[in-house]
């Protein structure tokens, strides 16, 4: 059967209902895999194994750049809000800036960025090199479901790290706050702690940790979905990797202002 | 018995395998041979569950696997071995789990039992002593043959091999075959391979088939095959080159 050639000027009008067309199948195809690995998760048998590696994989070898960048923001959170504050005379209010900071938006989003940038990243390339090389095929005849094995250790993996490396980078932030405004700068120890204890309620910090938990999963989601549809040979997944970082990074900014609204 | 009728596939506008159909009898060595993009991987792809045809069935011992899906089709699975192209070793585990890997997991077997039948399994391919290294620690050779034993640990019923020689120099191609052949001899299970090593395969296949543009253009022993009229066969198995135009 052949087609006759689409007028001229719709051509930009099929173009578009392509594009448009494309998305909607990618949306889809990126719901059904949630739901799957939802699905996997919610039935046994649970791959306790999987589930620690990943543990390890996606958050003790972060530890360091979780450290390093936390102490780091902390330090300069301290000093840009100690040197804005000390122009209204207000510098007693450092301690519960830089706390609120971090705990309700700083420490989720940028521990999640890290995260991706790190693990993320790793596991989009480890899936995708086992896509190309035909190891999920064979995982897939050894009648063993792929999404045991690789998405759902890393998905629950990524729920419980994300809230456990965000709670670090809180904490080493604070202290790096602490550094700066309290060693450095002079401000007293009683008044940095004191105001934060007076300021920072549960509600803050169950913020936080509703965005971390949720970045979780966000992150892992994007990352195991491109690594599992990744393209062909080594720029396939070089391609995939970069969506999956791009795409994640967008997701959490995307989302921490969603939450942010709605949560108090 | 092995039995696909009228199977058809289409990527987009481009068709792929065109009305397959090809019969493989129980025990016995079938090879499907055909020119690089005729598709005999996508093919074997059918076979193993992993693609869905357009048109036509492939039945697996009397059941339709082309209607299977879930649980249904991971029982039928359970039957069957598989060799893929590059191995498909699992870069994480050493050579003895890799093998260990489908027991562990899919069977009731103790440690000890699982010990011994890796031990044996690697013993059959001549690679008792390399159970402890990673993948990529091994020659390309060793992965195949790691490969043919991971397929075979689990006692199959059907082994599926997708090109298991290529990239070999001749003489591991005629190890692997003699292997194959030896260890087809050994524990009778059907073979379904997939392979362009002409005239390798002549010496190991109980029937070839000859996949062209879609279509099975012939079928049958060694002996027939060779002195098949089929002009595309005879080119072939002579490996000669196109005519230019």
């Amino acid at each position: 059967m052949t087609s006759r050639p689409l007028p001229r000027l719709l051509v930009p009008l099929d173009a578009l209902g392509r594009w448009a067309s494309g998305i909607v199948v990618s949306l889809g195809r990126f719901g059904t895999f949630f739901t799957l690995a939802l699905a996997t998760i919610a039935s046994p048998p649970f791959k306790f194994r999987a589930f620690v590696n990943r543990i390890d994989y996606i958050g003790f070898r972060s530890l360091l750049i979780i450290l390093l960048t936390g102490a780091f923001t902390g330090m300069v959170l301290g000093l840009q809000v100690y040197i804005t504050l000390s122009r209204f005379g207000s510098e007693a209010f450092l301690g519960p800036a830089v706390a609120l900071s971090l705990i309700r938006e700083l420490g989720p989003v940028l521990a999640a960025l890290m995260v991706t940038g790190r693990a993320g990243s790793a596991l989009t390339a480890e899936i995708g090199i086992m896509r190309i090389t035909e190891q999920i095929d064979a995982l897939t005849v050894m009648a063993l479901n792929p999404f045991r094995y690789l998405v759902a250790p890393s998905m629950l993996a990524g729920v419980v790290t994300f809230p456990l490396m965000t709670a670090l980078f809180d904490v080493v932030g604070i202290f790096g706050g602490y550094l700066v405004g309290v060693e450095l700068l002079g401000l007293s120890r009683g008044t940095y702690f004191g105001e934060m204890q007076t300021f920072v309620d549960m509600r803050d910090i169950m913020t936080g940790f509703w965005k971390s938990l949720s970045f979780g999963i966000v992150v892992t989601w994007v990352c195991t979905y491109k690594g599992f549809h990744v393209g062909h040979g080594a720029e396939g997944v070089a391609r995939a990797t970069t969506q999956a970082v791009v795409l994640a990074s967008v997701l959490i900014l995307v989302w921490d202002y969603v939450l942010g609204s709605l949560l108090p | 018995m092995i039995k696909v009728e009228g199977v058809t596939k289409s990527f987009g506008a481009q068709p792929v395998l065109r009305g397959v159909d090809l019969e493989v009898p129980d025990g016995s060595i079938t090879v499907i041979i055909g020119r690089s993009g005729g598709g005999k991987s996508v093919f074997l792809k059918h076979l193993l569950g992993l693609m869905r045809p357009d048109a036509g069935r492939v039945l697996i011992g009397g059941v339709e696997v082309t209607q299977l899906r879930g649980r249904a089709l991971d029982r039928v699975r359970e039957r069957y071995g598989v060799v893929f192209q590059g191995g498909a070793l699992f870069d994480s585990l050493t050579c003895a789990e890799n093998l260990a890997f489908p027991l562990r997991e899919k069977t009731a077997l103790t440690r000890a039992q699982i010990a011994e039948r890796v031990a044996t399994g690697l013993g059959r391919v001549g690679l008792a002593d390399v159970g402890a290294k990673y993948p990529a620690e091994v020659s390309g050779g060793m992965r195949k043959r790691v490969a043919i034993a991971r397929a075979l640990v689990t006692e199959p019923e059907i082994v599926f091999f997708d090109e298991p020689t290529t990239g070999l120099d001749p003489i591991l191609v005629n190890t692997i075959h003699g292997l194959i052949r030896e260890l087809h001899q050994r524990l009778r299970f059907t073979a379904v391979m997939v392979s362009h090593e002409i005239p390798e395969i002549f010496q190991i296949a109980d029937s070839i088939a000859m996949l062209h543009e879609g279509r099975i253009v012939e079928v049958g022993p060694s002996a027939v095959i060779q002195a098949s009229a089929n002009p595309i066969v005879q080119q072939f198995i002579r490996g000669e080159p196109e005519a230019r135009t």
